[in-house]
């Protein structure tokens, strides 16, 4: 059986206040962003899965903005359980994220109507 | 011995040029893309009557085959608009080769124009942006390469005085060319005191915002020799796609230029120690140092001081983007189509002030999307087959 709409799904979750992405059962991959088929093994039995939230910063730079807007981190984590993703890393100055850092996921609004996942320092309050 | 595989050489670039680098006010993207192609058809000794394979890839023009074809008037048998990006020209040039090969066409017109400088005011992408990165407003292109430069300093301890080198590199070339838009002293200390744009990655770290065209002809080594101009024999093509998002690349500081590189030697029977100069595509100056890095020039993590030793400018031991390349020569949106162009100047000795002496190999390699889809072409003189 084919999948159900994994953007829309995503995306639903996310104004349910849940962050879930893809595993497949019969080969354990997780999988991010979602898709119809886990693109290393091929698994199709994708189940919605809450990851832990935690990740490492894989990358990181800064959108530099003209005055009076503020710049903007933009990085890529690296989820505990494996994939990675495009993401802001907030609550600090931009350039103060550095890769290696250890970060978790928060739930906000998105600059569009819906929610997105950004990610804090993980000692972060 | 034989060396590489049965193509190469079968295939060779008989006509090149250029139109419009720079600005090229009033003009549209097609009338751009048909004066390169007629100029490359002349250049040829053909008549646009003779092409019947025909290559384009227009971000503004979806269909921009049958378009081109209209507005040269000719009829091809073979109308190809395969779209990689930046990388799309390369590739046409490998399936050209292919269709040569076949006996499904006898002359093909590779051709491309952009008025995105004087028209648009701005990079023009074809791109689908991502449902997953649109939420987070990257400015891309520039954010995917300035993710992967940051990972390539944290990797490698690669500085931002080694990525400005590859910019001042492209400037000295530049100077020496009278085509190139941007022209004039740059030193390190001047690409560092440009504004950022998206960490790391400064100002001059970008390539420029051109309009442009380029056009080349090929057909098979037995026609070439009729023609006026010196053939440039295609000795091995191949291209690779590894990924579309940058935050899917495996290792975001090796792209698939690894693997299109490596198929494009085997197949030309020549490596990387074989090259007398090296055009590639530098949409930032990270592309450079981790292109030079994939396509076996040094090692992988060498590529900043590789650079910054002066190895790649004018007099150094491997000259790399003579023309000025996308930083600094010029860059139309999609600048792929310019490594080849210069590579047949270069092997053709009409490089003016900057030809490589005695220059008989040259690699092209082309890049499109976020280091998604690479492609390399070998080409050389009729004597290294």
């Amino acid at each position: 059986m084919s999948q159900p709409p994994p953007t829309a799904t995503y995306f639903q979750n996310l104004a349910n206040g849940k962050f879930m992405i893809q595993r497949s059962p019969s080969t354990g991959e997780w999988v991010f962003y979602p898709r119809m088929i886990a693109p290393r093994t091929g698994a199709v039995d994708l189940e919605w899965v809450e990851p832990s939230g935690l990740g490492t910063v894989y990358a990181t730079s800064v959108k530099r903005m003209k005055p009076p807007a503020a710049d903007v981190n933009l990085a890529i984590v690296e989820l505990d359980e494996g994939p990675r993703m495009m993401t802001h890393v907030q609550s600090i100055p931009p350039e103060e994220v550095a890769i290696g850092m250890r970060v978790r996921a928060q739930i906000v609004d998105g600059p569009d109507d819906g929610k997105i996942v950004v990610f804090v320092p993980e000692n972060a309050a | 011995m034989t060396r590489g595989s049965h193509l190469r050489g079968k295939a060779a670039f008989v006509g090149a040029a250029t139109f419009g680098c720079g600005e090229a006010p009033g003009y549209t993207a097609i009338e751009i893309a048909a004066e390169a192609g007629r100029l490359a058809i002349a250049d040829a000794g053909l008549k646009p009557q003779d092409i019947d394979g025909l290559f384009i890839c227009l971000p503004a023009d979806f269909l921009s085959g049958m378009t081109i074809a209209e507005h040269l008037g000719i009829h091809p048998k073979m109308t190809n608009n395969s779209r990689t990006g930046g990388s799309a020209f390369l590739t046409h040039a490998e399936w050209a080769m292919l269709a040569l090969d076949a006996g499904l066409i006898d002359y093909a017109l590779i051709c491309y124009g952009s008025n995105q400088r004087t028209g648009a005011g701005k990079l023009v992408s074809a791109q689908m942006p991502s449902p997953f990165e649109v939420p987070y407003r990257p400015n891309n292109p520039v954010a995917s390469y300035a993710l992967a430069a940051s990972r390539h300093m944290y990797q490698y301890g690669t500085t931002s005085e080694q990525l400005a080198s590859v910019a001042v590199a492209a400037r000295q070339w530049a100077n020496l060319n009278p085509e190139a838009f941007r022209r004039g002293p740059l030193s390190i200390e001047d690409v560092l005191a440009t504004r950022l744009v998206a960490d790391p990655l400064h100002v001059a770290d970008c390539c420029l915002v051109t309009d442009g065209g380029a056009a080349v002809v090929m057909t098979r080594a037995d026609r070439a020799k009729d023609l006026p101009k010196t053939p440039v024999s295609l000795l091995g093509a191949a291209s690779a796609t590894w990924h579309m998002e940058i935050s899917q690349l495996a290792d975001v500081t090796v792209s698939a230029a690894q693997e299109s590189g490596q198929r494009a030697y085997a197949q030309a029977g020549y490596g990387p120690a074989d090259i007398d100069v090296v055009n590639l595509y530098d949409a930032f100056s990270i592309n450079t140092i981790m292109f030079l890095e994939d396509l076996g020039f040094c090692a992988k993590g060498e590529g900043g001081p590789f650079v910054a030793s002066g190895a790649i400018s004018p007099g150094g031991s491997l000259p790399v983007n003579t023309n000025g390349g996308g930083l600094s020569f010029c860059h139309p949106g999609m600048y792929g189509l310019y490594t080849m162009v210069e590579s047949i100047r270069q092997l053709r000795g009409e490089a003016g002030d900057r030809q490589i002496a005695g220059a008989k190999l040259a690699l092209a390699h082309g890049n499109g999307g976020t280091l998604s889809s690479q492609a390399t072409c070998v080409l050389g003189l009729l004597e290294t087959i």
